[in-house]
């Protein structure tokens, strides 16, 4: 049972075991699979929902329903969710948002995981005095609830003059990317064998020198679930992005949420739901594209210890 | 051995490796805790002051009403999103797990919400929800002309208009960490069951869940951990509306410091924050690892 709660994710990427079902239409087969249908749909039914209602003019779905696919397909609502929508005195869409978010999770991403991937290894393979307190204390900390830290921070970034800036939000999330991903890359390297690190100690490699001519190079795997991991969770982000952030560094997700809940004007829905999927679409793409490891990174994150 | 200066360069670049970590570690998690704490007892406004008040801040915080509304809100999503996440994500998983064909496409679509970010969700199901075109009116559509359906524009029914959409979100994740933990139940354990003429039902709730202890209680942590958070979901959702309906603890701390320029009140209701989930994590860290002590 132990290894079951610590690292769940072969199990399920190992599949079902034992023979394949021989009779295929049986009462317990239909009632599983009609159930299995049934939910698959209701979780199927809102992506639907926002695809339809992005691709109809705005008199169509003020006349018709919601499941409805659309009569006339229009692009329109893509085009002014990209690059007309308002946000305040800024109409030029959402790809500012998307930019900002480009550029801040592109470099959170190489940071956290190039820091934690070096932290993991300092702690499983060149254990230090006093390392394992430090690590329980970041461990620890992944559960406090951020609020807790929120205005710390924003008195040490506004010190150090980050406060507003792309950087600053890089380093937020940096910091709080840490304590799952170091846990990840330590639990991962303590599993490399021991004699192959003792086989380079004798060699004369050093700490850096076995870093990257053997962790790195046999560790791609896990480096991808930590990226896959990152990306999915900085690109979601909201609440540090609308705290550390000025309105012109605003993530996709902020400026998602102020176009759509803006009060002024008359709500277009289909650039709303146009903008939604656009925000929606990175991870998307990244969860259809990495499948198993997704399963993987998400069971890590969410396993912790 | 004896060249070395000192045990500080002992290991040194493990040591630099990790300065990162310790200040992470001790200046932002320990260090910006226990700030937030200490100035939750002074009567910061605008700006951080010491000037200190003792537990007024508290005093106020218990006497608001959008407070113990958020509270109560919290506690109602809470409870229900506790129990239907891991009825719905075990009961999935159950059915996942008999060993049938299309398991990769069912778990892709179980799982899909999760990658997506709560303001999305919060965005789409506030659209499905909407009185005027969403499932309301669809279905007043069809002929039942006085079906009502809008828990979003109803002060009472609003949190359950939110609950609606975390599960959404969140159950597909129930389901891969409960699948997980049946397949690690022993295949033995099901063949003594079936020759001893147990039913299958009887098998999973006498014998298997028990078994999958472990599972559920680092599940429960992890969704109480995401519960606690709650606050992207609300803003995109309902925007803590109508009224005050669906205002929850972790949006009050964000408009009393950020928007009120109430930081003491802000310090404050955080505080509360960090001490419910102490109070959450301490049983569970006794269970997992006293229990781990004795066996």
């Amino acid at each position: 049972m132990a290894d079951v709660t610590t690292n769940p994710a072969p199990r399920i990427i190992d599949g079902p075991r034992g023979r394949k079902p021989t009779r295929a239409l049986s009462g317990r087969n239909i009632m599983i699979y009609g159930t299995l249908i049934v939910v698959a749909l209701y979780y199927l039914l809102p992506l639907y929902v926002m695809v339809v209602t992005s691709l109809k003019g705005m008199p169509e779905i003020r006349m018709g329903n919601i499941f409805a696919p659309p009569v006339e397909i229009t692009f329109q609502p893509w085009v002014k969710a990209w690059a007309e929508a308002c946000t305040g005195l800024n109409c030029d869409g959402l790809s500012r948002g998307f930019w900002n978010s480009v550029q801040i999770t592109v470099p959170s991403v190489f940071l956290s995981i190039a820091i934690a991937s070096l932290n993991g290894y300092a702690l499983a393979n060149w254990r230090f005095k006093g390392a394992n307190i430090f690590f329980t204390i970041l461990i620890i900390g992944a559960f406090i609830p951020y609020q807790v830290m929120l205005y710390p921070i924003v008195i040490l970034l506004r010190e150090a003059g980050l406060y507003g800036s792309l950087t600053g939000l890089i380093i937020v999330h940096t910091i709080f990317g840490m304590p799952i991903l170091t846990l990840l890359f330590r639990n991962y390297f303590s599993s490399v064998p021991e004699e192959l690190f003792k086989a380079a100690r004798v060699d004369g490699a050093g700490f850096w020198g076995i870093y990257f001519r053997i962790m790195l190079p046999m560790s791609l795997p896990i480096f991808v679930v930590a990226m896959i991991l990152q990306v999915t969770g900085i690109w979601n982000d909201f609440l540090f992005g609308v705290v550390y952030t000025r309105p012109e560094n605003y993530p996709m997700t902020v400026q998602l949420n102020n176009i759509v809940n803006s009060v002024q004007g008359v709500k277009e829905y289909n650039v709303n739901m146009a903008a939604t999927l656009l925000t929606g679409l990175v991870p998307l793409i990244i969860y259809f594209i990495s499948g198993k490891l997704f399963v993987r990174g998400i069971a890590a994150g969410a396993v912790k210890g | 051995m004896s060249t070395r200066p000192s045990r500080l360069f002992h290991n040194m670049n493990a040591k630099i490796a990790s300065v990162p970590m310790v200040l992470t570690a001790m200046v932002v998690f320990l260090g910006g805790s226990i700030w937030t704490v200490v100035y939750s007892f002074t009567d910061s406004k605008l700006l951080p002051r010491e000037k200190w008040v003792g537990l007024d801040q508290y005093e106020r915080l218990w006497g608001t009403n959008r407070w113990l509304v958020s509270i109560e809100n919290l506690a109602i999503y809470g409870v229900l999103s506790l129990i239907f996440s891991l009825v719905i994500g075990f009961v999935l998983a159950a059915l996942m797990d008999q060993k049938i064909r299309f398991e990769d496409v069912f778990r892709t679509i179980f799982l899909y919400p999760f990658a997506l970010s709560f303001i999305v969700t919060g965005l789409v199901w506030q659209w499905l929800l909407n009185p005027d075109f969403g499932v309301q009116n669809v279905i007043r559509g069809i002929g039942f002309e006085s079906f009502t359906f809008d828990p979003l524009y109803d002060a009472d029914l609003a949190i359950y208009g939110i609950l609606f959409a975390g599960l959404w979100q969140g159950t597909g994740l129930v389901m891969c960490l409960m699948l997980a933990g049946l397949r690690g139940i022993d295949e033995d354990i099901w063949k003594a069951a079936r020759v001893d003429g147990i039913p299958a039902w009887k098998t999973y709730l006498f014998i298997v869940i028990p078994m999958m202890r472990p599972v559920f209680i680092t599940t429960l942590v992890i969704i109480t951990a995401g519960i606690v958070k709650l606050y992207d979901l609300v803003v995109a959702q309902t925007g803590g509306g109508p009224g005050i309906a669906t205002e929850v603890p972790a949006k009050y701390v964000y408009d009393m410091m950020f928007q009120a320029q109430n930081l003491g009140q802000g310090f404050a209701a955080s505080t509360m924050m960090l001490v419910s989930v102490i109070i959450i994590l301490i049983p569970w860290a006794y269970l997992e690892f006293g229990g781990k002590r004795r066996g």
